[in-house]
């Protein structure tokens, strides 16, 4: 074969010797997360309305309504950071931030009181 | 005769980190035949766009597999369009490009370390993996996953890119080009290198039709075939050539790859010098009904997107046809007549992705 | 670039001789795909050349059987496969046959009924 050469990679090795090291020291060092990721759900209670347009959008399902008590609860451990809820969020209430759940070792929901809300009066019907 | 034995190769092996199991017909050191066999994780998700709004299905189609994430929400969502007459927004069209092209990046750069690795060649693994970093730091982002995007969706897309980042993409580009340098030079003239790819696994040309190879398997065996000169996407306004190389064996496949890399940087380069100004997506209404047939350039190849819609908002059916389902007769064909130790090697360099495959 | 991409209905008795003729021409098989439909089966054989491509449809009844084009095209082996064992489709003379045991699944024939 032509263009055959020896110790092509000598440069890369002993510049590497000196170079600081292309990694993070995690955990004691921060890891840094970009302002964009989708790193979990976060919800703001005060403007839930409880429609259940989330829950719906949710792929694995992992959002559940529950309007009698007023709760929000997500399994964050069934959470795949879609996006899918916040995109369907009519009050925009949903936000994806940096950061993940930590590990555990069972599956646990995260459950949020939301303002308790009057039951919409039923449609008046036309006398 | 010499005797025959019986090799079992996988399912857990340590050059891919997937479960493929091959039963390799030996005499002496020679293959003479491999049995494949996979089935190991196959998960039904084709069947699951039955049950799921189509819309919501995008998100499981990238979920198929973590390494070709972006092109099966992206063919996916084009399939459906296709079936529904959506115009998608030219800046839409162009963000798509631009994340394909740096998950054929990310890809084949994981590939090359993967490469160098099943060489033995540990240090060039790390170097090549290194360099994708910088890719997998700039798709975290601009779009919020490393490799998981969750950008795409039926009309559009759901995030733009901001000029800022876009010169700073341009800027990794530049970067990460004179940094492969270096890399590219010592995969494809380095002695170490070349001694164990060049002539192994040779596939020629009338072989890779026959056994149906795709994506830079087929190519490096001299076939000009690149489903992105169809012109999906934004790839009608850009330059696209196929690239090939004649030889057909391990070090063509390499080399194939290496100047990929090259191309996709190109190409995002001058897609954010060409992107147009406008909305990113279109309100979607209705639900489609009718059937599609969409093709796509994968960085492994062609992927196939069959979306059959029936008016309501389930489908009827979606079938996924990835580059390694094709991959592997041919695959098979360059494991005979090779010696055992390489049976890794050339396994690997159909860039094999099985989770793909199964589905 | 304009490229064919066209759905052609094909009768059973068309079907093989078709499939030869693809070969000779040197079209290469780009995937086979099963769909179920109320009378049985729709199966998609997909080829390819250059940029354009053409696929064969073939309709299927529950019963009925069908050869497999391995013969002809021995790549198919993986997409029959699947075919027959996700959707129970019967083809004959399929080599290699996995005999419902390329995916180590549970229940047999899983994509046969509806939802």
């Amino acid at each position: 074969m032509e263009n055959r050469k020896f110790l092509t990679f000598a440069r890369t090795s002993i510049k590497n010797l000196f170079r600081k090291p292309a990694t993070v020291g995690y955990p004691y060092q921060p890891a840094d997360y970009p302002e964009r990721m989708r790193g979990h759900v976060e919800i703001k209670t005060d403007n839930c309305i409880l429609c259940g347009l989330c829950m719906r959008s949710c792929p694995p399902g992992a959002i559940r309504i529950d309007r009698a008590d007023a709760t929000w609860t997500i399994n964050r451990f069934d959470c795949v950071q879609c996006g899918s809820c916040v995109n369907a969020c009519p009050k925009e209430c949903l936000t994806l931030l940096p950061g993940y759940t930590q590990p555990a070792s069972s599956k646990t929901e995260d459950v949020y009181q939301c303002p308790k809300r009057p039951t919409p009066a039923p449609p008046k019907r036309p006398a | 005769m010499a005797k025959r034995s019986i090799i079992p190769f996988g399912p857990q092996h340590p050059v891919l980190p997937e479960p493929i199991h091959l039963d390799l017909v030996l005499e002496d050191e020679t293959v003479v035949e491999a049995v494949p066999s996979i089935g190991f994780i196959h998960r039904g998700l084709e069947k699951l766009v039955e049950k799921k709004d189509f819309k919501q299905y995008v998100y499981i189609a990238e979920r198929v597999c973590g390494i070709c994430s972006c092109g099966h929400g992206m063919g996916y969502c084009e399939a459906v369009e296709h079936v529904m007459n959506i115009q998608v927004p030219p800046r839409a069209e162009y963000l798509r490009t631009i994340w394909i092209e740096m998950s054929r990046i990310h890809s084949h750069l994981l590939w090359l370390g993967l490469l160098a690795d099943a060489l033995g060649f540990e240090s060039l693994f790390m170097e090549s993996w290194r360099l994708r970093e910088k890719i997998l730091s700039m798709m975290d982002a601009t779009t919020g996953g490393r490799i998981i995007f969750s950008v795409n969706c039926v009309g559009g897309v759901l995030k733009d890119i901001t000029p800022e980042m876009l010169r700073e993409i341009s800027q990794t580009m530049d970067d990460m080009e004179r940094e492969l340098k270096p890399i590219m030079e010592t995969f494809l003239h380095d002695y170490t290198v070349q001694s164990r790819l060049c002539g192994l696994g040779v596939l020629t040309r009338d072989q890779a039709i026959l056994y149906g190879a795709v994506g830079p398997m087929l190519r490096a065996s001299g076939v000009e075939y690149d489903v992105r000169m169809t012109g999906y996407g934004a790839y009608g306004d850009l330059e696209v050539a196929p690239i090939t190389a004649a030889d057909g064996d391990s070090y063509a496949r390499c080399e194939v790859r290496l100047k990929e890399l090259i191309q996709s940087f190109r190409l995002i380069r001058e897609a954010i010098g060409k992107i147009p100004e406008g909305p990113i997506a279109v309100p979607v209404k209705g639900s489609p009904s009718g059937e599609y047939f969409m093709r796509i350039e994968q960085p492994r190849g062609e992927a196939i997107y069959y979306v059959k819609g029936n008016g309501t908002k389930n489908l009827d059916r979606f079938r996924l046809r990835t580059p390694t389902t094709s991959n592997i007769p041919p695959m098979l064909e360059t494991v005979k007549g090779c010696q055992l130790a390489d049976v890794p090697l050339l396994v690997l360099t159909i860039d094999p992705c099985i989770s793909c495959t199964e589905r | 670039m304009d490229c064919k991409n066209i759905i052609e209905v094909i009768e059973i008795q068309d079907f093989y001789q078709r499939v030869i003729e693809m070969k000779m021409h040197s079209w290469r098989l780009a995937q086979i795909c099963a769909v179920r439909i109320d009378s049985g089966y729709e199966m998609s054989y997909s080829f390819c050349k250059d940029y354009d491509m053409i696929t064969l449809r073939l309709l299927v009844g529950m019963e009925e059987k069908i050869s497999s084009i391995t013969q002809i095209y021995p790549c198919a082996f993986l997409q029959e496969n699947e075919a027959s064992e996700l959707f129970g489709v019967q083809i004959e003379s399929l080599d290699p046959n996995y005999h419902h045991k390329l995916y180590r699944i549970e229940k047999e024939t899983p994509f046969k009924e509806k939802g």
